[in-house]
């Protein structure tokens, strides 16, 4: 591990100063994601700017009757906060579909959407990566991608972003605020994530030294009956291979609202507006949540050993909205 | 701006303080076994993957190997060496024993102070993946053997031991649930 400079921030500016524009310092929160690539070498920065006592570890509801959610607060203080798991469920299983309970005490919202793939040749620093090193190439593609992407990729990268979280956010419709030596700013988190295309070591719309303060999310009524399924090659504790976040709202028969994302298929947490499309409007039944799955899933472009996610995830998406509808009807 | 690639750092461990120089590089987890020799917490992965070195900071569980120690200065550290009343072993500890939930003994340590916090995290109402609703109107969820098992599941046990570690945490839940001693602090709810 290369030497670094340790600064403590105790206030934003405080923190967006220490770090300016010096493209070797990084912002550190749990550390989870950030001092494992350390250890393995994929970053090797020469100064850390700590951010965990910034006075952004709250949640606290907005005006127009959603929630505020600072950066440091931790995903275990996220998926427990009563208003969260009332309002937005989907959200609290989704972080606690995620990592260990070790984990999420340490990770932040922050740093959970700026955690960086577990493609193994991102994090192995003897091969070859376009992520990690431009122009490189990409060995996945040929190589080892069954957890690799179907949906979004290019031809230079074919990897998915693994967060849970972020995908409940995805479908929350959630606006990522941040702070620069220039102010503020806000992102959707739709546009958060850049598009793969030949940059994929260019991974999110943030200006450089951009510092994560908060995560708003509107009030959304139809997440109040939601839910955040993950598909996973062991019980708990891994990665997923496939997500669903789904919320739904049935009236005389047909979808009045709905809202879906998909997560482990692409770069970024997946909104599924087609499938959104199909389903408000439509009759309740599972043959419109097949046609809203299918409709979504005709982008799909699976590699040789990743085919199996396309099924996975139609499935997956029937299964949930057909779960959420039987709920509904109780 | 100045590089200092080194600092010197007060920890709190177990009550005590310890002022030591540390290479920003050093975990808290190196710095607990090969500087201050604290030995109970492991190292199994040295990724965060295992459990081995969970620690309580600021009676939070946590993994030791993926924290700086430089970062840890000003927290509370609660180790292994550091969860008995004196002479009077934790409920927890006692459990373990008492159950034989372990072979080795490697991953026991994170596995009791895992288990300290998570205990904890229950009894504040928190809600694990295996809770059905997690609506706080749903009310709070029993410790079952499938909530245990996935609350613990940050923890392997390469011995496989895992029968005897889910009644042993099951039967210091009960220890917990009946005597005031011995109950973890009660964790602040996140801001509301
Ligand atoms: C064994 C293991 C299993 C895991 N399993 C899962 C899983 O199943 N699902 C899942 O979703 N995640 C999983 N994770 C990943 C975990 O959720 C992330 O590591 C964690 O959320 C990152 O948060 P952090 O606060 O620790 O970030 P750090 O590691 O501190 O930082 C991550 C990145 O974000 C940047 N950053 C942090 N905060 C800010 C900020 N406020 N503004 C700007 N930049 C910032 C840092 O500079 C760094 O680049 C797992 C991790 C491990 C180690
Ligand atoms: S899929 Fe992306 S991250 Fe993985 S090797 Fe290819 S370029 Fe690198
Ligand atoms: S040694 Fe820290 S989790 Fe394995
Ligand atoms: S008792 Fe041997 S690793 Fe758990």
């Amino acid at each position: 591990m290369r030497e670094f400079d340790y600064r403590r921030a105790s206030d934003v500016s405080g923190a967006v100063a220490l770090l300016g524009d010096d493209p070797d310092a990084r912002y550190l929160a749990g550390g989870t994601n950030l001092v494992d690539l350390m250890k393995s070498g994929v970053e090797r920065p020469g100064r850390l700017v700590d951010v965990r006592e910034l006075p952004l570890d709250r949640i606290e509801s907005a005006p127009d009757g959603g929630l505020r959610i600072g950066a440091t607060v931790t995903n275990s203080d996220l998926a427990a906060h009563p208003d969260v798991r009332s309002r937005y469920p989907m959200l609290t299983q989704a972080v606690l579909a995620g990592a260990s309970g070790q984990l999420r005490n340490m990770a932040t919202v922050g740093g959970n959407l700026l955690q960086r793939t577990r493609c193994a040749y991102f994090t192995d620093t003897t091969k070859p990566c376009n992520r990690r090193a431009p122009g490189s190439g990409c060995p996945a593609r040929s190589g080892e991608h069954h957890n690799h992407a179907i949906l979004g990729a290019s031809e230079t990268c074919v990897a998915v972003h693994p967060s849970d979280m972020a995908v409940a956010l995805a479908a929350l419709d959630a606006v990522v605020h941040y702070e620069t030596a220039d102010g503020q700013g806000e992102l959707p988190l739709d546009q958060l994530y850049l598009p793969v295309a030949d940059t994929p070591h260019r991974e999110t719309a943030l200006p450089t030294g951009a510092l994560i303060t908060g995560v708003f999310l509107p009030p959304v009524p139809v997440a109040a009956r939601s839910r955040y399924r993950k598909v996973r090659e062991r019980a708990s504790y891994a990665f997923a291979i496939g997500s669903v976040a789904a919320a739904l709202d049935i009236r005389d028969g047909a979808v009045h609202d709905a809202r879906l994302a998909f997560g482990a298929v692409a770069s970024r947490p997946w909104r599924a507006r087609t499938a959104e499309r199909t389903l408000i409007g439509a009759p309740a039944t599972a043959e419109t949540y097949a046609a809203a799955a299918a409709a979504e899933l005709a982008a799909a472009r699976p590699l040789p050993h990743n085919g199996y996610k396309v099924t996975l995830m139609h499935n997956l998406t029937v299964a949930v909205l057909s779960e959420l509808a039987e709920e509904a009807a109780l | 701006m100045g590089l200092a690639t080194s600092s010197v750092i007060t920890l709190h461990i177990n009550g005590e303080k310890h002022t030591l120089p540390v290479d920003h590089r050093t975990t808290l987890l190196d710095a607990l076994r090969e500087r201050l020799d604290l030995t109970g917490t492991k190292k199994g992965c040295d990724q965060g993957q295992c459990g081995a070195c969970t620690v309580l900071v600021d009676g939070h569980r946590t993994v030791a190997c993926l924290q700086l120690a430089v970062a840890a200065e000003g927290r509370e550290i609660t180790t292994i060496e550091g969860v008995a009343d004196g002479d009077r072993l934790h409920p927890v500890q006692q459990a373990f024993i008492d159950l034989d939930g372990y072979q080795c003994g490697y991953c026991t340590p994170g596995q009791i102070c895992s288990a300290i916090g998570m205990l904890a995290e229950h009894a504040a109402g928190w809600p694990s993946a295996a809770s059905g609703d997690v609506r706080p109107a749903a009310g709070p969820t029993p410790l079952t053997p499938e909530e245990i098992r996935e609350r613990m599941s940050g923890n392997l046990c390469r011995c496989s031991a895992y029968t005897s570690i889910v009644e042993a945490v099951a039967r210091a839940a009960e220890a917990d649930a009946s005597s005031a001693a011995g109950v973890p602090e009660p964790l602040g709810e996140a801001a509301a």
